[in-house]
C-alpha cells in the first residue's frame, strides 16, 4: 500500500472532506457578515457541488479496492459503490432541505458536519476491515449526534441528542467488545479472514464464544439501524432533531449501516457458500421438526432482530399521534423487513441488490416525508397528526406529494415501495426454502398490511378532515423542487423497476 | 385496443386532478366523456373479440430479470367483465352528477378506481394483476371517507383494511408460487403450467381464494361490505357492488382456481360431508346466500337491505365457481355481470334518487311518505330492479342464477336445496323493502319529513342511468346468447386446460 493507492480508492471521501473544509472556510471566513439566506445558500450549494464532484470520482476508483499486505481494507465497485452513490445522492437531497431552515444560524457547521458524516458513511460502505469499519462508524455517529442537537433553542433537540449519544456510546462499546473477540479468534481484522478462521471450511465450528461475539456485534449494528430491541433512541431522535437532520439520520446513516451488514453477509458466504447451513438445534422432543436451518448463527441473530422489529415497529406505530414518531417506528419496521433479507442472504448479488434497492428507495422516500413534515411543522408549530388537517386545501401539491410518499411507504403499487418489498421478499424466498422463511415472509407481508392503517391515519388528516386553519402553506421553491424530484423518482422507479436494477447491475461488472 | 380502457381512465384521473376545483361542471362533463369513451372501447372490443378465444392485447417485458411481463389478454370472461365495468362507470358518473364538493378530486379518485378495475380484468400476468388490484383499493378509501355518509371514516377504514389484508394473502400466494415454480415467470398461463405440486397447491389455493374472496363478500369475511356500502357515496357503492366485488370473484376464478386447480382435489378424508377445499368454499357460499338474505330481511335501513342482498347474490357467484362444471361456471360469470348491473341500479335508486330527496333511508320513515305517488319514477324503477334482483324470467338475473342452480344440482344436490331457500327469502326481503319504502299506505307514521313541499324533480342523468342499466339487464335477460357466446368457450377452455 502506498498513498497513491490510498488516494485512488478514497478519492470520493477526500473530495467530500475537502468540500466540508471549504464550506467552513467560506462561511466562517468570507461570509461572516453576510445575511443568513446568503450563507445558507452558499453553504448548501458548496456542499451539493462537493457531493457532485465526489460522485464523479467514483468511477475512477481503483479496481479491486485497497489492499494492505495482501488483505483487503476497502472494496471498490459492487454493492459498496452502489451504497456510496446512494449516500451522496441522499446527502444532496438532505442539503436541499436546508434552504428554508430556520433552526440555526450556524449553517456552515451544519453543512460541514453533514458532509463529514457522509464521509464516514462512505467509508463504512466500502470497509472490509474491522478497524476501518469502526472508524467510519464513529465518524458517522459523532456527526449524527451533533446534527441531532443542532436546534439549540429546542429542549427536545438536546434531549434527543443526549439519548442518541448515550445509546450510541453504549452500542459502540458493545461493537468494539465483539470485534475484540473476533480478533482474538482469528488474529485478523479483515472480515473474510475472520470468517475463514472462525468457521473453518465446513461452517459448523460455531463455538459459544463466537456466539457471544456475534450477539455483541448484532447489538452494535442493530443500534445503528434501530432494530428492536436496540431502537429506543429512534423515536426521540426523529422527534427532536431538526427536520434535515432527522432526514439524514433516516436515510444516509441507514444506507451506510445496511451496506456494512451486506459486507458482513458477503464475507460470511464467501467462506462457506450458500450450501453450508449451520443447523441450530431448537426443538428435540416429539414429532416436531428438529432443526431450523440458518446460514450461520449470525443469520439466526438477525432473524430474531427482524421479527422483533417488524412486529414491534408496526404495532407501536399504530399508537402514535406525532407524525415524526410514527415515521420513526415505521423506520424500525422497514429495517425489520430488510434484516430478513440479510438473514437469508445469498452469494449471488440478488440479496445485496434487493436490500440496497430497498434502503435506497426507502431513504429517498423518508427524506421526502421529513421534508413534508418539516414544512407543515414550520407553519403549524407541531408535528401532531392534527396539524396536517385539511392539507389538501392549504396546499394541494404538497398534499399530493405526501399521498404518493406515504402510499409508497405503505407498499402500494405502482409506487416504488411496493416493488422494493416484492423484490426483497422474493429474494428471501429464493434463498431460504421451507416453512420457516415462508412463515417469516408471510409475517412481513401481514405486518405491512397493518402498516397501511397508520399511514392512512396521516393521509386521512390531509385529505378528509377539514382544516382548522385555512391559511395557505407555502413551500420554499428549492424544497418544492426536491420534493417533486423525489416524488417523480418514487413513481418512475415503481413503474419501471428496470431503471434502478440495470443501474445497479452496472456496478458488478 | 382494449388496453386503452386502462390508459384512458388513468389519464382521465390525472387530468381531473388538474382541473380547477371551481369548475365542477367541467369536471363531471369530462368524467362522463372518459367513461363513455371507455365503455365504447369495451363494446367495440367485445364485438370484435367475443368468441375468438383468448387473445393477447399487449405483451412487453417489464422486469426481465425476474421474468415479469406486462401482458394484457382477454378471453370471453374478461370481455364480459370489461363490458360491465364500462356500463357501471357511465352509470356511476351519471348518479354522481350532484357532487358539488371537491368534484374534480372525486372524479380523479373515481377514474383511478375504474382504471384499476379494467386493468385487473385484462391482466394476464399475476404480478400485473396484483398491481392493478391494489391500485383499486386506495381510491375506494378516499371516495368513501371524503364523500360518504353514515360512519364514513369507519366504513372506509374497515374496507381498506379488509381489502389490504386480503391482498396480503394474495401477495404471499404470489410470492410462494413464483419462487416455488422456478419457471422464472409470473404469467398466469406459465404459472398454471409450471407443474406446481398438488401438496403446494393444497395450501396456496385456500390462501389465495380467501384473499380474493374477502373482496367478493365471502361469508364470514363479508362484514366490510354492508358497512362500506352504506357509508359510501352512491357512485362508490354502485362501483363497490357493481365491479369491485367482481374483482374478488374474478381473482378467485382466474388466479386461485386457474393457477392452483389441484387445490380443489379431495383431501382424502371427509368430515360432515366436507372433504376438500371445494366443499368448504361451496359451504361458505351457501351460508352466504342464506345468511345474507336472512339479514337483509330484518334491516331497518334501506341501504343495508341492498348491502346484505349483495352478499347473498355474490354467494351465487362463489357457489357457481365451486360447481366446477360448464353450466355452473357459466352461470357464475353471467351472475357477476347481472349482479353488477342490478346492484348498481338498486344502490342508485336508494342512495341517489330516494335518499338525496327524502334525507332518510330508514324504512320506517319512508313508510309514511307515499313515495309511489310522489316519486313514481323511483317506485317503478325499483319495482323493475327488484324483480330483476329476485331473478324473475326476462331479466339477466334469472338466467344466471338458474344456471348456477342447475350446475350446483349436478355437483351436489344438497347445496341446491339450501340455495332454493335463499331465493325464496330473496323474494321476501325485496318485497318487504319495496312495500315499506314505496307502496305503504300507512297513515300512522308521522309526516315530519314532508313539510308540505314537493320533492325535487327527477333529473336527466338519473333517468338516463336507470334506463341504461334496466335496458342492459333486460336485453341480456331476453337475449343471453350475446354474453353466453363469449363466456361458454372461455369456461370450456378453463375447465379443460385445468388452468387458463
Amino acid at each position: 500500500m502506498n498513498y497513491t493507492d490510498l488516494l485512488r480508492v478514497t478519492m470520493p471521501e477526500t473530495v467530500l472532506e475537502g468540500a466540508a473544509l471549504l464550506v467552513l472556510f467560506i462561511d466562517l471566513g468570507l461570509l461572516r457578515k453576510s445575511s443568513l439566506r446568503l450563507r445558507i445558500a452558499s453553504a448548501a450549494v458548496l456542499g451539493i457541488l462537493g457531493c457532485g464532484l465526489a460522485l464523479m470520482t467514483i468511477p475512477l476508483q481503483a479496481q479491486g479496492g485497497l489492499q494492505a499486505s495482501g488483505v483487503q481494507l476497502l472494496s471498490a465497485g459492487g454493492s459498496g459503490a452502489i451504497a456510496q452513490v446512494g449516500i451522496l445522492g441522499l446527502t444532496v437531497l438532505t442539503l436541499l432541505l436546508l434552504f428554508d431552515a430556520s433552526f440555526t444560524r450556524h449553517v456552515g457547521e451544519f453543512v460541514a458536519i453533514t458532509l463529514m458524516s457522509a464521509t464516514g458513511g462512505m467509508l463504512i460502505a466500502a470497509a472490509q476491515d474491522l478497524l476501518v469499519i469502526f472508524i467510519g462508524l464513529e465518524l458517522l455517529s459523532l456527526g449524527l449526534y451533533i446534527l441531532t442537537a443542532f436546534a439549540k433553542r429546542s429542549g427536545k433537540s438536546a434531549e434527543a441528542a443526549m439519548k442518541y449519544y448515550l445509546f450510541g456510546g453504549m452500542s459502540a462499546a458493545f461493537l468494539l467488545f465483539g470485534f475484540s473477540y473476533l480478533y482474538g479468534f482469528s488474529g485478523s481484522t479483515n472480515l473474510h479472514q475472520i470468517m475463514l478462521a472462525t468457521y473453518g471450511s465446513n461452517g459448523v465450528n460455531a463455538t459459544p464464544l463466537l456466539m457471544v461475539a456475534l450477539v455483541m456485534i448484532a447489538a452494535g449494528l442493530g443500534f445503528k439501524i434501530a432494530a428492536v430491541p436496540f431502537h429506543l433512541w429512534a423515536p426521540d431522535a426523529y422527534e427532536g432533531a431538526p427536520a434535515p437532520a432527522a432526514a439524514f439520520v433516516a436515510s444516509v446513516s441507514k444506507v451506510a449501516s445496511f451496506a456494512l451488514l451486506i459486507s458482513v453477509g458477503t464475507a460470511a458466504l464467501h467462506v462457506f457458500g450458500d450450501a453450508h447451513v449451520v443447523r441450530l438445534v431448537l426443538v428435540t422432543a416429539g414429532r416436531l421438526p428438529k432443526t431450523i436451518g440458518f446460514a450461520a448463527p449470525w443469520s439466526f441473530a438477525l432473524t430474531i432482530l427482524a421479527v422483533a422489529s417488524m412486529v414491534l415497529g408496526n404495532l407501536a406505530a399504530l399508537a402514535q399521534t406525532s407524525v415524526r414518531r410514527l415515521l420513526a417506528y415505521s423506520a424500525i419496521a422497514h429495517a425489520g423487513y430488510m434484516l430478513l433479507a440479510l438473514a437469508y442472504f445469498s452469494q449471488a448479488p440478488v440479496s445485496a441488490q434487493a436490500v440496497l434497492y430497498y434502503i435506497l428507495t426507502y431513504g429517498l422516500t423518508a427524506i421526502g416525508a421529513f421534508a413534508v413534515v418539516g414544512v407543515v411543522e414550520r407553519v403549524q408549530g407541531s408535528d401532531q397528526m392534527d396539524a396536517f388537517a385539511g392539507l389538501h386545501r392549504r396546499n394541494p401539491l404538497l398534499a399530493g406529494v405526501m399521498l404518493v410518499l406515504f402510499l409508497s411507504l405503505a407498499g402500494i403499487p405502482p409506487l416504488v415501495g411496493f416493488w422494493a418489498k416484492f423484490n426483497l421478499f422474493a429474494a428471501v424466498l429464493q434463498v431460504g426454502k421451507g416453512a420457516v422463511p415462508f412463515g417469516l415472509v408471510a409475517l412481513a407481508v401481514g405486518m405491512s398490511a397493518v402498516s397501511l392503517y397508520y399511514y392512512l391515519q396521516v393521509l386521512k388528516r390531509a385529505f378528509v378532515v377539514p382544516a382548522l386553519d385555512k391559511g395557505r402553506i407555502d413551500v420554499h421553491p428549492v424544497t418544492l423542487v426536491a420534493l417533486l424530484v423525489i416524488t417523480l423518482w418514487v413513481v418512475m422507479a415503481g413503474c419501471f423497476p428496470v431503471i434502478l436494477q440495470t443501474w445497479m447491475e452496472g456496478f458488478y461488472v | 385496443m382494449l388496453a386503452w380502457t386502462i390508459y384512458l381512465s388513468f389519464a382521465g384521473a390525472f387530468a381531473e386532478a388538474l382541473i380547477p376545483k371551481q369548475k365542477p361542471a367541467l369536471a363531471r362533463g369530462f368524467a362522463l366523456l372518459v367513461a363513455v369513451a371507455g365503455c365504447t372501447i369495451a363494446v367495440l372490443g367485445f364485438a370484435e373479440m367475443a368468441g375468438h378465444g383468448r387473445s393477447v392485447i399487449a405483451d412487453l417485458p417489464w422486469v426481465p430479470a425476474m421474468g415479469i411481463r406486462y401482458t394484457l389478454a382477454a378471453d370471453g370472461i374478461s370481455l364480459v367483465l370489461v363490458l360491465l365495468t364500462g356500463l357501471a362507470a357511465i352509470a356511476g358518473v351519471l348518479f354522481s352528477w350532484n357532487i358539488e364538493e371537491r368534484t374534480n378530486e372525486f372524479f380523479a379518485f373515481y377514474l383511478a378506481l375504474i382504471g384499476g378495475v379494467y386493468g385487473v380484468f385484462l391482466s394476464a400476468d399475476l404480478f400485473l394483476l396484483f398491481v392493478f388490484y391494489e391500485i383499486a383499493i386506495v381510491p375506494k378509501y378516499f371516495l368513501i371517507a371524503i364523500w360518504g355518509s353514515t360512519r364514513r371514516e369507519y366504513g372506509a377504514m374497515k374496507l381498506a383494511l379488509y381489502s389490504f389484508v386480503g391482498s396480503a394473502m394474495v401477495l404471499i400466494g404470489l410470492l410462494a408460487a413464483y419462487t416455488t415454480a422456478g419457471s422464472r415467470s409470473t404469467g398466469l398461463v406459465e404459472l398454471a403450467h409450471a407443474g406446481l405440486s398438488p401438496g403446494f397447491q393444497m395450501w396456496a389455493f385456500p390462501l389465495v381464494f380467501v384473499g380474493f374472496g374477502v373482496l367478493a363478500g365471502m361469508w364470514p369475511f363479508h362484514t366490510w361490505a354492508p358497512t362500506g356500502h352504506v357509508a359510501a357515496p352512491t357512485a362508490a357503492s354502485m362501483l363497490l357492488a357493481g365491479v369491485v366485488m367482481k374483482l374478488g370473484a374474478y381473482g378467485c376464478l382466474r388466479v386461485a382456481m386457474g393457477v392452483f386447480p389441484h387445490g380443489m382435489d379431495p383431501w382424502g378424508f371427509s368430515f360432515l360431508g366436507i372433504g376438500s377445499w371445494r366443499d368448504v368454499f361451496a359451504a361458505l357460499a351457501v351460508i352466504g346466500i342464506v345468511y345474507g338474505a336472512l339479514v337483509a330481511l330484518v334491516q331497518s335501513d334501506f341501504k343495508f337491505v341492498i348491502g346484505y342482498s349483495s352478499v347473498s347474490h355474490m354467494g351465487f357467484v362463489l357457489l357457481g365457481l365451486m360447481t366446477l362444471n360448464q353450466i355452473g361456471l357459466t352461470g357464475a360469470v353471467l351472475q357477476m355481470f347481472s349482479h353488477g348491473i342490478i346492484a348498481g341500479l338498486l344502490f342508485a335508486i336508494v342512495g341517489r334518487i330516494v335518499y338525496e330527496r327524502t334525507h332518510t333511508r330508514q324504512l320506517s320513515d319512508l313508510e309514511g311518505m307515499h313515495l309511489s305517488k310522489r316519486l313514481p319514477f323511483a317506485a317503478w324503477a325499483f319495482v323493475l330492479a327488484g324483480t330483476a334482483s329476485m331473478g324473475l324470467p326476462g331479466f339477466s338475473g334469472f338466467i344466471a342464477e338458474f344456471q348456477v342452480i342447475v350446475g350446483s344440482w349436478r355437483a351436489n344436490p344438497l347445496w341446491t336445496g339450501a340455495t332454493g331457500v335463499g331465493i325464496v327469502i330473496g323474494v321476501a326481503y325485496t318485497w318487504r323493502a319495496l312495500q315499506k319504502a314505496f307502496f305503504s299506505d300507512s297513515h300512522a307514521a308521522p309526516h315530519i319529513h314532508e313539510h308540505g313541499h314537493e320533492l325535487a324533480a327527477i333529473t336527466w342523468p338519473e333517468v338516463t342511468g336507470v334506463v341504461m342499466l334496466l335496458a342492459a339487464s333486460l336485453f341480456v335477460g331476453l337475449y343471453p346468447r350475446i354474453l353466453l357466446n363469449a363466456i361458454e368457450p372461455a369456461v370450456k377452455t378453463m375447465l379443460a386446460g385445468g388452468g387458463q
